[in-house]
């Protein structure tokens, strides 16, 4: 019984919930930009750049409050008439390299851009070595040609081997 | 014995990388700001609207410029040591309400206590923007000539303080 009136309750503050709740929500829908093609450039050079806040997504992608003020200035910059290239350096002025998803190329980078190709020259050349290695080994005579003859004799004389 | 040194050199290489990987804080970004001088702003002040701040003003004295919020629990954990700092007198120490309003900032400085000189609204985040604020609090210091020569990411602790922020003024102050 007691549940029962739970439930009925649930449904009426639901009903209620929805019912208030609706103008809100549309409250809170992103303003469409009325320029697409701006709203393209935004959204491009965005995806270029990192969230500060959540540091592996990246501006399009996050909601934090601060990557929608930057997605603003962005779209306010833009439409001032500055190129991706003026914002980019706007950015690293302030929050320097990291904020690119594609850093420069400079001394304390160089490691992060070169590190794979080291990486897969060390494992090419370690995989040379052994290869190498292996093949020296196949390609030396097991055995000398006194060892051999003396195989080749013990071989004749084992009983069985003539019959086959 | 002596195909097994180059993997455990190769492991223990790894290791220490990884170890030192570990340590540090990802969430502690190298500021391209140390070193530059401090974006301009002129906001209005927090109890006093109609009086303006610029750093401009500061020119020639050694100060800190904290941001700060009401929203933000780390000030909150912050804000015990920004009072001892104050109290101190080492330097002047500013506020930067980043994003807040007006009315909960000012209750929030009723309710725990004021160590800021003064502090200037930045309601929509254009200042914090210019001085690269990610993660409130943070706390700059800057010199006599307007160059900002620390940033600190994060609440201060007693430890920054009394270990870097405190003998840098006192090295600032002395040139």
């Amino acid at each position: 019984m007691k549940a029962e009136e739970v439930t009925r309750y649930s449904i009426l503050v639901l009903t209620l919930m929805l019912l208030i709740g609706r103008p809100a929500w549309a409250g809170e829908a992103q303003p469409v930009a009325a320029d697409p093609a701006l709203e393209e450039r935004v959204t491009a050079l965005a995806t270029e750049l990192r969230c500060l806040v959540c540091q592996n997504q990246t501006l399009a992608d996050s909601n934090a409050p601060l990557a929608v003020d930057l997605r603003n200035q962005i779209r306010d910059r833009m439409r001032e008439g500055a190129s991706e290239h003026d914002i980019i350096a706007f950015m690293v002025e302030r929050y320097g390299d990291f904020v690119l998803y594609r850093p420069p190329w400079k001394a304390t980078t160089a490691l992060l851009w070169l590190g794979p190709v080291l990486l897969m020259l060390g494992g090419l050349a370690a995989l040379f070595i052994r290869l190498a290695r292996r093949r020296r080994e196949d390609a030396a005579p097991a055995l000398s040609s006194a060892e051999r003859a003396r195989v080749a004799a013990l071989l004749a004389d084992e009983p069985g081997a003539e019959k086959r | 014995m002596n195909r097994y040194l180059l993997p455990l050199g190769v492991f223990a290489g790894l290791v220490l990388l990884l170890g030192v990987g570990l340590s540090l804080n990802p969430r502690e970004v190298p500021s391209p700001l140390i070193g530059k001088p401090a974006p301009t702003f002129e906001l209005p002040q927090l109890h006093e609207p109609q009086k303006r701040f610029a750093p401009a003003q500061m020119k020639g004295t050694v100060w800190v410029l904290n941001v700060w919020a009401s929203w933000c629990a780390a000030c909150r954990d912050e804000h015990p040591v920004l009072a001892d700092f104050a109290r101190s007198g080492a330097a002047p120490l500013y506020g930067l309400n980043y994003k807040d309003k007006r009315d909960d900032a000012i209750a929030w400085l009723k309710r725990y206590g004021d160590p800021y000189a003064a502090s200037v609204v930045d309601a929509d985040g254009r200042i914090g923007i210019d001085y690269g604020v990610y993660g409130v609090p943070e706390t700059y210091v800057i010199d006599k000539q307007g160059v900002i020569r620390y940033k600190r990411i994060g609440p201060v602790t007693p430890a920054i303080l009394k270990d870097k922020i405190v003998p840098l003024i006192t090295e600032l102050n002395r040139g």
